[in-house]
């Protein structure tokens, strides 16, 4: 049909494809029953199946939650012991970050979505991305076994001596998390050579999707951070077992030294979590303002930034800890530094709206939502790494809610946004508008209702980790608990119509939303290999200026049947990109 | 401005420590909340003014613009070197503690605190000092780790086994204070509270002197003192109500049943046993949750405990 200059070496024949509006055959079509599944190397169905164990763990962490809550509506005991109380809370942290959050959006909307937006029919190691699921599944079960077993109530944070004291439980739980962790380690891997190696010829740097740079950013995070789990548990086993004092202060260890490398993990680990939702933010809000992102290189190079800034703040978290003064100043500062390129990216943000042709569709108000709440999980940030407010606000309420904002607000917030943007491509089928804007309404009242409060009651003094709180608090636990009812309504809501949208939902076109990303230019589902040609790029994924032909074209020449990897289409997409 | 934000804290008694951050969180407050309102609203109204009215809309292409880039990121980055700089200073102060400080000594436990006097004076759950003067407080925890806070004076600190931390704050009026255990130990770590009592200068004298050197009395008196002061009364009743452990109402002489070893009658040897190794034996229905008190308690403390456990009889 047409030629395009995709590069100045090499001019490839190209043409379009449409795609079907009426797929014969899917990836949900195909290889069908249990066994098909749970042997799968499909990155589409793997996807999904992070997608299921992420929701139950997220149902287990928010029952969890509801029954914290529901505790703390008055002081002392309201139904549950302090030991109950204690073991609920940390369960539920570790479930929401290790089991949650962690894997959420890279590993269960991120595996299904990268290849796509690559033009490429699996991820680099399909096999090892199999692994990678049952590896996370078995390190989910074993961490959760060894939590609920030794009835671990240190929190999510283990400090030491507390956590070695009297159990040896917290080297069951580093192991559990240190599995899980290496799920991540090869998740990351993967995506890490797919982005390199597999991208559809004329996709360069410059015109990779931004959840791509995002996923990107994410997997260097991952791959460097995990090792320091294992570095810690080699210790923790060392010091149990042959008796070497380092963490117990009984043996001549020095308990702060745990806090150290905990931080230095799970401060990342932060980034792990949030990073992702940013490239969710930057899809929606470009497609459904039809207009081409503000500061494209902007938002793609801070999120490298904030990677690799991320890595040397860890010791935010302890400036009441009587760490050394110069490290308290160092990382204070650092902080800050990991505050600018998070605030470029909102403005970024903002700005795109800026002209465009704005739809409010249900991941768009997500978007909306996101950025108000991820904004003040930012600027509470802001006050919690300023030394002074820090020392006064540090382990209360104010933390607790700072980083609900913040993984809630920010993570959960655009992991909603992105499962209702590609729930069409996902599952070939429309969830009811309506109910869906209403469950994003009693969302966000709910949240807000639930964590602003906590804003007030710790500036006034309320501690973190409490059973048990003085009476002049009451009224803030209680609206809170009341919050937390109506965020739980919400989540069941969106639970019923997306559930029912999948038996009578209307059936999604290829393009629902006129995105021109390349994911949306496969059938709703995808067939089994996301296209039966191999996509040629010209323009940015941004490109709402260039007519929708330009963004549905494929290599004219190179004849496959799509059921294995054409080697002329990979050679020519290699020898473009490189 | 930043008055805007004051019903946040609680009301500030140490002005010496707190008003630095008292000043900072309302700027950082007000600040992030005009930014917060600019960006809310510059998103509403885009969102009404330029919201979608047909499927073949065209927007204009805008990819960049460096100068507001820079702008943006230049103005932030001044706005965070002030609050860097502005908590510096506050912590330092918070960390530098007047030269005329007086000395108190703090020792947190599972699940409670005492403070020692340079007279000899012990306290729990209590710390008097005297108002309008800088009182330093030098501690160190029993056990894991706790952390000292009093939020009408924003003073923190962690309070760790192997180290002494400090803090100092200055109360100007007579008054109570709250004090909070801010670090998780553990179950009762929400009753591990304590109160400061602010007395003026004299009243303070006055009550340092009645309180004496803690050593006299009966051996049966000073156990009763030491079992309040080593937070013994935390887990163990005296009145036959059951806690985290048990309790100690009836306790002397009596057949005690373990959970995997001969069962022995509760004599000295066995007290002096539950005290300085108290993992040799876990009684029946409990768990292991005491610590050892070896180097904490003497000789003489363990007998004057165990002359005031003998009185407990049911
Ligand atoms: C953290 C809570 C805790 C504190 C504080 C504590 N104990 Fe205990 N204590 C226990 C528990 C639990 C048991 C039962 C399990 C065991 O035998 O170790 C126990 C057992 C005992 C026993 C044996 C009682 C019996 O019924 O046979 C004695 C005696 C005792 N403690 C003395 C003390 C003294 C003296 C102190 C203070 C110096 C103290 N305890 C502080 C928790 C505590
Ligand atoms: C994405 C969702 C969520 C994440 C990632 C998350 C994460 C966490 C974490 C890490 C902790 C700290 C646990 C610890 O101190 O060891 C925590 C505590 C807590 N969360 Fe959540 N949470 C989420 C949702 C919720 C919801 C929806 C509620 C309320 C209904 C809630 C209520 C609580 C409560 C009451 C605590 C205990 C606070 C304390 O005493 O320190 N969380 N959460
Ligand atoms: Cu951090
Ligand atoms: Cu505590």
């Amino acid at each position: 049909m047409a030629t395009a200059e995709v590069s100045n070496t090499k001019t490839l024949k190209v043409k379009r494809f449409k795609p079907s509006e009426d797929p014969k055959s899917t990836f949900l079509t195909e290889e069908k029953g249990l066994w098909a599944w749970l042997t799968t190397v499909d990155h589409k169905k793997i996807g999904l199946m992070y997608l299921g164990s992420v929701t139950f763990f997220f149902l287990l962490g928010g029952i969890l939650a509801l029954l914290l809550r529901t505790e703390l509506l008055t002081p002392a005991k309201t139904f549950i012991e302090a030991d109950t109380y204690n073991q609920f809370f940390t369960l539920h942290g570790a479930i929401m970050v290790f089991f949650v959050l962690v894997p959420s959006i890279p590993a269960a909307l991120g595996n299904f979505v990268l290849p796509m937006q690559l033009g490429a029919k699996d991820v680099a190691f399909p096999r090892l991305n199999l692994a990678s699921f049952y590896i996370y599944v078995i390190g989910a079960i074993f961490t959760f076994i060894a939590l609920a077993n030794n009835g671990l109530d240190t929190g999510w944070t283990f400090y030491t001596p507390y956590s070695t004291d009297s159990s040896s439980s917290v080297i069951w739980v580093t192991l559990g998390v240190f599995i899980l962790g290496f799920s991540s380690i090869l998740t990351g891997t993967n995506f890490i050579t797919t982005i390199h190696k597999m991208r559809a010829p004329g996709i360069t740097w410059g015109k990779l999707p931004l959840n791509i740079w995002a996923l990107y950013a994410t997997s260097i995070i991952q791959v460097l951070a995990t090792p320091v789990l294992a570095i810690t548990l080699l210790l923790l086993t060392m010091e149990r077992f042959l008796g070497i004092g380092i963490f117990d202060p009984a043996m001549g260890g020095d308990p702060v030294l745990f806090q150290h490398f905990f931080w230095f993990y799970s401060h990342p680990a932060v980034y792990i979590m949030i990073v992702p939702g940013f490239g969710i933010i930057s899809e929606v809000i470009t497609t459904f303002s039809k207009k081409h992102i503000f500061g494209y290189w902007a938002i793609a190079l801070s999120s490298l930034a904030i990677a690799f800034i991320g890595f040397l703040v860890w010791g935010h978290h302890m400036f009441t800890s009587g760490q050394s003064a110069v490290a308290t100043t160092v990382f204070s500062f650092l902080t800050f530094l990991v505050g600018i390129p998070t605030g470029i990216k909102i403005l970024n943000w903002v700005a795109t709206l800026y002209k465009g042709s704005i739809e409010m569709k249900t991941p768009m108000l997500y978007v909306f939502i996101f950025l108000f709440l991820f904004s003040i999980g930012g600027f509470t940030g802001i006050m919690l790494g300023s030394l002074a407010a820090d020392i006064h606000l540090h382990d209360t309420y104010y933390v607790v809610a700072h980083f609900h904002y913040v993984m809630m607000g920010g993570t959960l917030i655009a992991l909603l946004a992105g499962l209702h943007y590609w729930w069409p491509k996902m599952t070939g089928k429309m969830y009811n508008e309506f109910q869906a804007k209403i469950g994003a309404a009693l969302i966000f009242i709910g949240f807000n209702m639930t964590f602003l409060p906590q804003f007030i009651m710790g500036s006034q003094g309320m501690p973190r980790r409490y059973y048990n709180y003085i009476d002049q608090f009451t009224i803030f636990h209680q609206t809170s608990t009341i919050g937390s009812y109506i965020l739980g309504v919400g989540f069941l809501l969106i639970a019923f119509y997306l559930l029912r949208s999948l038996f009578s939902g209307e059936k999604a076109g290829s393009n629902p939303w006129g995105s021109r990303g390349l994911e949306w230019q496969a059938t709703s589902p995808p067939d089994l290999h996301n296209f039966d040609h191999t996509p040629v790029i010209i323009n940015g994924p941004y490109d709402y200026h260039k007519p929708m032909e330009e963004f549905q074209l494929g290599l004219a020449d190179v004849h496959h049947n799509g059921h294995e990897p054409s080697h002329a289409a990979k050679a020519a997409a290699e020898e473009v990109t490189n | 401005m930043g008055s805007l934000f004051d019903f946040m804290l609680p009301e500030l008694k140490s002005p010496m420590t707190g008003a630095t951050t008292d000043a900072l969180m309302g700027f950082i407050h007000i600040v992030s909340f005009i930014i917060l309102a600019g960006v809310t609203i510059a998103m509403i109204y885009f969102a009404i003014k330029y919201r979608r009215r047909s499927e073949d809309d065209e927007t204009p292409l805008i990819t960049h613009n460096n100068k507001l880039e820079i702008t943006w990121s230049v103005i932030p980055l001044l706005l965070v070197f002030v609050v860097f700089g502005w908590g510096y200073k506050g912590w330092l102060n918070l960390k530098t503690v007047p030269d005329n400080a007086y000395e108190i000594h703090v020792s947190a436990y599972k699940w409670g605190w005492t403070f020692k006097y340079e007279n000899g004076a012990q306290v729990g759950n209590e710390v008097h000092v005297p108002a309008g003067r800088p009182i330093k407080l030098v501690m160190q925890s029993q056990d894991v780790l706790h952390s000292f806070f009093v939020p009408d004076y924003r003073i923190k600190q962690d309070v760790l086994p192997n180290r002494y931390t400090y803090v100092w704050f200055q109360a100007d009026e007579t008054g109570e204070s709250q004090v909070f255990c801010t670090e998780y130990c553990g179950t009762s770590h929400s009753n591990m509270l304590a109160k400061v009592i602010v007395h003026t200068e004299n009243d303070f004298e006055a009550w340092l002197e009645e309180q004496g050197t803690g050593g006299g009395g009966t051996p049966e008196e000073r156990g009763e003192q030491l079992v309040g002061l080593q937070g013994c009364a935390s887990c163990h009743s005296m009145d036959g109500s059951d806690g985290i452990g048990p309790t100690w109402q009836g306790l002397w002489g009596k057949e005690r049943n373990f959970e995997s070893a001969a069962s022995v009658s509760a004599d000295e040897n066995y007290i002096r046993e539950s005290i300085l190794n108290p993992s040799a034996k876990i009684v029946e229905g409990y768990q292991n949750q005491m610590v050892s008190y070896e180097g904490r308690l003497s000789d003489d403390d363990i007998s004057d405990i165990i002359a005031y456990i003998k009185t407990l009889e049911e």
